[in-house]
């Protein structure tokens, strides 16, 4: 069995009078996104700071890579906690310092590098992030966006092993949000680290974590994937979990995947059920990262949903995306005839002015002279009434086929 | 070590405030007990007693760790910058305050010898009452209201903004890099601006005593000379040095354990935390500055 990275071990935390932590266990794994939720003041914030020792339990012990904090010596927990960055909720950006500073801050004070090099590496960072034009500010002359990608920026910058993310989404745009969780996922993949992050922003979290804690009532509730804390329906998480998703997908305008649920099972309560038919579309965003950044990326994958919306809502379809850069549409009373000339009449449709108009759009936002494809995948199939959502979403994976794409090398659509 | 006093816990944090009965963040420390009359009396008195020992334990040790981190690496550009801040910045005005209580001294003192016949003392007298004891109070209790009340507010809201939670978090020893420098530059600085203090203040007893009082000049300057020790001079600055010491750590204290009072918390607790700085640091340069000159004398 695999050792744990991090472990807590009946750890109980109380201020004052207030228990917050009551008795936790939970394990955090190497190289996994483990998501902690919860409802505010279930403690999810005082957990990430006992990671750090920021603070320390009551009662429990925690242990790193199965040896206990307790007992490390001074330098040895040293040489852990310089490998842990800690993004915090308020950003906590030094507000006396420049953007620059404040990201070079934590390279100047506790590496040995020399000035150049901590200058590119903060540049490369800042580019990353977006904020070349922030540079030269103090953090009060930013947006609570920009700051937190500031925030972001500071805690990636020393190249940690072990990210702490509390909220590195709050207050921002669902772009922006699509953006950072998209940035999270490919730096963890770039430079494998463990992230351990608390955020609210259902689905998109939920796209990106290998693990959820669910934190409830000062307890642990649920520890494992996502999927199977739905699986297992109970009641008070289910309804948690139903509250965080609402009923629209803030980045794409889709149905969120609780509300698809919805509109699926009631369409399996009625009638129209005698033929359905169901597409899944994918636009591959991990390669489109790699070729034109986090935010011409997220708008790709914006633009698709919203004109997936718009064209099939009008015709009775509905649509959530199930991962990151999936999107399922259900055509109710549609054979898979019907559903072929529909996808294929939308493909031609995103071929002849809608991939363009995301072309000239990305092209906007990424560097002059980028070269990039774009390719748009749909898989269709005829729904039987047995399917789970599961069940079609893999039919469709096993369908798909590009539709339309857009590829520069060639000078434009095919 | 226990889990209870892990090393998880922060340098800074090692120290242990006692906010209430209670203690902070569940140290262990017995519920707080509320009997009435005789009881009560002295429960209120024992209650007192530990937490101004807890809290005077935990001074001491934060200066400790606050001394020994001076001479950490990558100090110097830190302490340069505070020593400007807490002592260049401060010059103008202990040079003003300096030159009227001189001035001042030399009115005073000139209406009163000069019942006595004894006007030729002018110089002595002003000398030493600056060199030995109000050049160093008056010096210290101005830089505790410019520089000291400003070490607490910008480090107590560097606290409730997770600034000092994100240096750990960064691996910079928020005690080393905020309190240390300070600290230093304190004590660098008090007995800096005491000598220009005193010397300012020579000034303007001569401004008043020889220019616009008509006293000897010669004899003004000759009583000064004669008057002044080394001794004088050497206690002068160890009180100066005393002082430095108390003001800085009091100040980057309160700051540091704003978020721990009970009396207010944000903004409110770094005001507070402010007041307490500067009339702590006050009363102690006063009580410290008898404590010194009886082991002087």
């Amino acid at each position: 069995m695999e050792t744990p990275l991090i472990e807590f071990r009946n750890v109980t935390k109380r201020f004052n009078d207030r228990t917050v932590l009551d008795n936790i266990n939970l394990s955090i794994y190497e190289n996994q996104v483990t998501t902690i939720i919860g409802k505010s003041g279930t403690g999810k914030s005082v957990l990430l700071k006992h990671i750090i020792g920021l603070l320390k339990p009551d009662e429990g012990s925690i242990l790193f890579q199965g040896k206990p904090v307790a007992g490390m010596k001074k330098s040895e927990w040293e040489g852990h906690r310089r490998g842990i960055a800690y993004l915090f909720q308020n950003n906590a950006l030094f507000d006396s310092m420049t953007v620059f500073d404040n990201v070079a801050f934590p390279l100047r004070q506790t590496t040995r590098l020399g000035k150049e090099e901590i200058e590119k590496r903060v540049m490369k960072r800042i580019e990353d992030l977006e904020l070349e034009e922030a540079v030269g500010k103090f953090p009060s002359e930013l947006s609570g966006g920009m700051q937190k990608r500031v925030a972001l920026a500071r805690a990636l910058v020393t190249d940690p092993e072990i990210v702490l993310f509390d909220e590195p989404t709050t207050g921002q745009d669902p772009i922006r949000k699509n953006m950072i969780l998209s940035m999270i996922m490919h730096y963890r993949k770039k430079y494998g680290f463990t992230a351990i992050m608390i955020s609210h922003d259902i689905p998109d979290v939920f796209f990106i974590s290998d693990r959820v804690i669910i934190l409830w009532e000062g307890s642990v509730g649920f520890e494992g994937p996502y999927e199977e804390a739905l699986r297992l329906k109970v009641p008070m998480i289910e309804e948690f979990l139903r509250s965080l998703d609402g009923f629209e997908d803030q980045l794409t305008g889709l149905l969120s995947r609780e509300a698809f649920k919805m509109h699926y099972s009631a369409m399996l309560g009625s009638s129209s059920m005698e033929k359905t038919s169901a597409a899944l579309f994918s636009v591959r965003l991990n390669i489109l990262y790699e070729a034109l950044g986090a935010q011409a990326s997220v708008e790709v994958l914006k633009a698709l949903g919203a004109y997936t919306n718009n064209y099939f809502n009008n015709i009775g379809g509905f649509s959530a995306r199930h991962s990151r850069d999936e999107i399922l549409t259900i055509f109710p009373r549609k054979d898979l005839e019907e559903a072929q000339k529909l996808v294929q009449d939308f493909a031609d449709e995103l071929t002849n002015g809608v991939i363009d108009h995301i072309r000239d759009m990305v092209s906007a936002r990424s560097k002059a002279g980028t070269c990039f494809d774009i390719y748009i995948r749909a898989g269709v199939m005829e729904v039987s009434p047995d399917d789970s959502i599961e069940e079609i979403i893999e039919k469709g994976r096993l369908h798909q086929e590009i539709i339309s794409k857009y590829r520069c090398d060639f000078g434009g659509n095919e | 070590m226990s889990d209870q006093a892990g090393v998880i816990k922060p340098i800074g944090e090692n120290v242990v405030l006692m906010k209430d009965q209670g203690g902070p963040e569940g140290t262990g420390a017995p519920p707080s007990v509320k009997p009435g009359g005789i009881v009560g009396f002295f429960a209120a008195i024992g209650v007192f007693s530990v937490r101004a020992i807890s809290n005077f334990g935990a001074l001491a040790i934060f200066f400790f760790l606050s001394f020994i981190n001076i001479f950490r690496s990558k100090q110097i550009h830190e302490i340069t910058s505070q020593t400007y801040y807490i002592g260049a910045k401060s010059t103008l005005i202990v040079m003003l305050v300096a030159l009227f209580t001189g001035m001042v001294l030399g009115l005073q003192l000139f209406y009163t010898l000069v019942k006595f016949g004894s006007v030729g003392a002018l110089g002595s007298a002003i000398s030493l009452s600056l060199i030995r004891e109000l050049g160093p109070v008056l010096t210290a209790i101005m830089i505790a209201a410019r520089a000291g009340s400003a070490m607490a507010a910008e480090i107590g809201i560097l606290r409730n903004s997770e600034q000092i939670d994100a240096l750990y978090a960064m691996g910079v020893d928020p005690i080393r890099y905020l309190i240390s420098p300070r600290i230093a530059a304190s004590i660098i600085s008090f007995p800096l601006l005491t000598a220009f203090f005193d010397l300012i203040g020579i000034l303007g007893g001569y401004i008043t005593s020889v220019l616009l009082l008509g006293t000897n000049a010669g004899t003004y300057f000759y009583r000064v000379q004669s008057a002044i020790d080394f001794v004088d001079i050497r206690g002068g600055f160890i009180k100066a040095l005393v002082f430095g010491a108390i003001v800085s750590c009091i100040c980057c204290f309160q700051g540091y354990y704003c978020h721990m009072r009970k009396d207010g918390f944000g903004a409110k607790s770094v005001g507070l935390a402010t007041v307490s700085a500067v009339v702590i640091s006050c009363v102690l340069i006063l009580v410290s500055d008898y404590v010194v000159t009886s082991f002087l004398m």
